[in-house]
C-alpha cells in the first residue's frame, strides 16, 4: 500500500512540474529531492540553494525540483522525466539516486548531472559532496566538554559511509578531549520522522545520555532535550528557534555557492563532470552560532574550526579500528576514497556496525 | 524504577495517535463503509491543529481547530462516498494523497516555526506520587481522553440501541434499509466521527508528540491505524491492546539498540504490518468466528432503490 502511494506521490508530483512555461535561451537546471522541502532539514537546505541560484542568476536561469521522491527504482521515473521535460543540468540531492541517475545519465548524454553525496561518475555525470565529517569533529569535541554522565546518544538513519564516517568522526573529536567518552546508537532506519526520532531521543536519554546527536533531519530530537533540559546538537539547518536552550551548535549545509557556480559554468558552457567535497574551508559545511555553553568551550571549538579550515583532516593517524588493530600510522592522513567508502568504525564506538 | 516510568510514558505517547485514529476507524468501519484516507485526514488535523495553535497561541484552540480539520476533510469523503456511491477504496486512497499534499500547502508558512505543547495534565499531589503519580495523573491529556474514547466507543458500539443499529447496518445494509433505517445519515455521522479522530490523532502529533509542523509528519502512522483495526477483529479493547503493543515493540526496539543488544531494527518496524497478516490469516481460518466479527457489507456501495 505504501509502494504503492509513493509511486502515485512521484507521479503526481512530476505532472505538477509540467505546468512550466518553456523560455529557449534559459538554461534549465533542476534538482531532486527525497524529502519534502518543507522539512526544514536536508532537502529543505538544498531548495534553498536552489533559491539562491535563481537568485543570483535571475532571468538566465529556470529552476523546477521534484520533491518526496523516493530512492531506489522510482527515482529512475523522476530522472527520466525531467532530462524529458528539458532540464538540462540535473541535481540528485540524496545517496540512493545514485544507480539511477548513472543509469539516466547515460540514456541522456547531452543532459549535466551531478550526484550528490555518492561515489559514481560518468561522461556527463559528476559528483559533489560537502565534508560534514569536520563539522561532526567539532561536535564530539563540543559533546565530551559538555556532558556530565560522558554518554552522548547519537540517532542515525541507514548504515550508508556518510554516516559511519560522521560517527567516526564525532567519536575522535569527543575521544580528544575524553578518551573513555562514550555514545549510545540508535538506528532509526528514516531519514524523517518526528515521532521517532522524538522516541529515539528519549529512549537515549533515559538510558543516561545527557548530549543528543542526530544524522537524521527532523528537530524533533532537539524539542525533546530541550524539555529535558539538556543539550544537543541540530541538523543541516540552524534548528536554535525549536530549542533556544538546548542547541549547543548546529551543523549547517550551505549549498547555493555551489550551485551557482556550477548553473554558471553550464550557462558559460564550461561544465565538465567533477568530483568535489566542499568542506569548512569552503563555506559549504558551517557550524550555527555556538550557545548555551562557557566560553571556554566555545573558544575550543572555534579554534578547532580554524584549525580543520586551515587544512588539517579530523581522519589524521594515530587511529585504530574498532576491534583494536591499526588503521592509520602516526601523521597518516586517511584518503578520500577510502572515506566515501567508510564501513568500519574506529576504536571506542560502542555498536556493531548493522551490514 | 524511573526509566521503566519513562518508558512507559514514551510508550503510551507512541501508542495515543494510533489508538485514537484506529477507533475512529472502527466506528466506521462497523458502519459498513472502508476510509483508506486515515493518514490523509491524520495529516490534516496536524497541520490545522499546528495552525490554529501557532496562530492564536492556545494549544487548546489548536487541538480544537485538529478535530474539526479532520471532520470536514473526512466529509468529502462522505459525500464523495455516500451520496455519490464512488468507490471506497479509490476514494480513500485518494483523499489521503489529497491530504499529504493539501497539508504541505497550507503549512508552508508554518515550516521552521516552533509550535505551541499542549502542557501535561499535572494535579498537585497526585502526580508527584511515586511511579503511578506519573503514569496516571501527570500525562498530555490526549492519552486520557485516548482512554475515555475507547470506553465511550465499547459502550456505544456494544449496551446501546443506537450502536446496534450502526453494527447492523455494516453488516447487510440493504436490510437496515428495508427496516426503515437511515443508512445513509448513520454513515455521514459514522465518517465524520472517524474523521474528527483522525483529526484528533494528528493534532496529538503536531501539538504534543513533537510539537512542530513539517510535511508528511505522519509518516505512516494512519496506515497502521488501518492495520490496527484489521488486526483487532473490529473490536475497541482489541484496538487498545494492539495499540499498546504497536508501541511497546518500537519503543522497546530503541531501548534496545541504545542498550546494546542488537536486534535489526527493520525487522521490527515492520512487526506491526506482519502481526496484521498473521491476525487475518488466522481470525479467516474459522469462517464462523470471521463471519461473526467483520462488518459484512464492508466497503460496497450503497445506493437507495427509492
Amino acid at each position: 500500500m505504501k509502494k504503492l502511494l509513493i509511486a502515485l506521490m512521484t507521479t503526481t508530483a512530476a505532472l505538477s512540474l509540467a505546468a512550466s512555461a518553456e523560455a529557449a535561451e534559459k538554461l534549465k537546471a533542476c534538482w531532486v529531492y527525497t524529502g519534502p522541502i518543507g522539512d526544514f532539514g536536508y532537502s529543505y537546505q538544498h531548495d534553498q540553494g536552489r533559491l539562491e541560484v535563481e537568485k543570483a542568476l535571475g532571468d538566465k536561469v529556470e529552476t523546477a525540483y521534484l520533491e518526496n521522491v523516493s530512492e531506489g527504482p522510482d527515482a529512475d521515473r523522476a530522472f527520466e522525466r525531467l532530462a524529458r521535460e528539458g532540464c538540462k543540468l540535473i541535481f540528485g540531492t540524496s545517496f540512493g539516486f545514485m544507480d539511477a541517475e548513472v543509469k539516466v545519465a547515460k540514456k541522456f548524454p547531452k543532459v549535466m548531472f551531478e550526484h550528490a553525496t555518492g561515489y559514481k561518475t560518468g561522461d556527463n555525470l559528476g559528483i559533489y559532496n560537502a565534508r560534514f565529517y569536520e563539522g561532526r569533529y567539532v561536535l564530539g569535541q563540543i559533546a565530551a566538554k559538555e556532558s556530565k554522565s560522558g554518554v552522548a546518544g547519537y540517532i542515525v538513519s541507514f548504515p550508508i559511509p556518510e554516516v559511519v564516517m560522521g560517527i567516526n568522526s564525532f567519536m575522535l573529536g569527543a575521544q580528544s578531549i575524553n578518551p573513555n567518552f562514550k555514545a549510545k546508537i540508535v538506528w532509526v532506519n528514516s531519514w524523517f520522522d518526528p515521532g521517532k526520532e522524538a522516541d529515539a531521543a528519549k529512549a537515549l536519554f533515559d538510558q543516561g545520555a545527557d548530549i543528543i546527536v542526530q544524522h537524521t533531519d527532523s528537530t524533533a530530537a532537539l524539542q525533546v532535550a530541550e524539555e529535558r533540559k539538556l543539550h544537543g546538537f541540530g541538523q543541516s539547518s540552524d534548528m536554535i528557534k525549536f530549542a533556544p536552550n538546548a542547541q549547543l551548535t548546529s551543523l549547517t549545509d550551505e549549498w547555493g555557492p555551489y550551485y551557482i557556480s556550477r548553473v554558471q559554468a553550464a550557462i558559460d558552457g564550461t561544465w565538465k563532470p567533477d568530483n568535489v567535497w566542499l568542506g569548512i574551508k569552503d563555506g559549504a559545511v558551517k557550524l550555527a552560532p555556538y550557545t548555551n555553553m562557557p566560553d571556554d568551550v566555545k573558544a575550543m571549538a572555534e579554534a578547532t574550526e580554524k584549525k580543520i579550515a586551515g587544512g588539517w583532516n579530523p581522519f589524521t593517524g594515530p587511529i585504530a579500528k574498532q576491534d583494536g588493530s591499526a588503521w592509520l600510522k602516526d601523521g597518516e592522513v586517511a584518503d578520500d576514497g577510502t572515506l566515501l567508502g567508510m564501513n568500519f568504525y574506529v576504536k571506542g564506538v560502542d555498536d556493531k556496525l548493522p551490514q | 524504577m524511573d526509566i521503566t516510568v519513562n518508558i512507559l510514558l514514551t510508550i503510551a505517547t507512541a501508542a495515543t495517535p494510533l489508538l485514537i485514529a484506529a477507533i475512529g476507524e472502527l466506528v466506521v468501519e462497523r458502519s459498513g463503509v472502508l476510509n483508506l484516507g486515515v493518514e490523509g485526514m491524520m495529516i490534516m488535523g496536524a497541520v490545522g491543529g499546528f495552525g490554529a495553535g501557532y496562530l492564536t497561541g492556545s494549544p487548546w484552540v489548536g487541538l480544537l481547530a485538529a478535530i474539526a480539520m479532520g471532520a470536514l476533510f473526512s466529509l468529502l469523503f462522505a459525500v464523495m462516498t455516500l451520496s455519490l456511491a464512488t468507490n471506497q477504496v479509490a476514494t480513500g486512497l485518494s483523499l489521503t494523497l489529497l491530504g499529504l499534499g493539501l497539508s504541505g500547502m497550507i503549512g508552508t508558512g508554518f515550516v521552521g516555526q516552533p509550535g505551541v505543547r499542549l502542557p501535561n495534565l499535572d494535579i498537585p499531589g497526585l502526580s508527584s506520587i511515586p511511579v503511578v503519580g506519573k503514569l496516571l495523573f501527570g500525562q498530555d491529556p490526549v492519552f486520557y481522553i485516548s482512554i475515555v474514547l475507547t470506553a465511550a466507543v465499547m459502550w456505544f458500539l456494544f449496551k446501546t440501541r443506537t450502536g446496534l443499529t450502526l453494527r447492523s447496518i455494516g453488516d447487510s445494509h440493504a436490510s437496515a434499509h428495508a427496516l426503515g433505517i437511515k443508512v445513509i445519515r448513520y454513515r455521514y455521522l459514522s465518517v465524520i466521527f472517524g474523521g474528527a479522530c483522525a483529526g484528533l490523532a494528528g493534532g496529538h502529533l503536531s501539538l504534543v508528540y513533537t510539537p512542530q509542523w513539517v510535511e508528511n509528519m505522519t509518516a505512516g502512522r494512519g496506515w497502521i491505524a488501518l492495520a490496527l483495526v484489521v488486526f483487532a477483529s473490529w473490536r475497541p479493547w482489541r484496538v487498545l491492546a494492539g495499540a499498546y503493543i504497536f508501541g511497546a515493540v518500537w519503543i522497546g526496539q530503541l531501548h534496545a539498540q541504545a542498550f546494546g543488544i542488537p536486534v535489526p531494527s527493520q525487522m521490527l518496524s515492520s512487526l506491526p504490518y506482519l502481526a496484521t497478516v498473521v491476525v487475518l490469516v488466522l481470525i479467516s481460518r474459522n469462517k464462523r468466528l470471521t463471519m461473526m466479527n467483520t462488518p459484512a457489507s464492508l466497503g460496497q456501495p450503497f445506493v437507495p432503490d427509492r
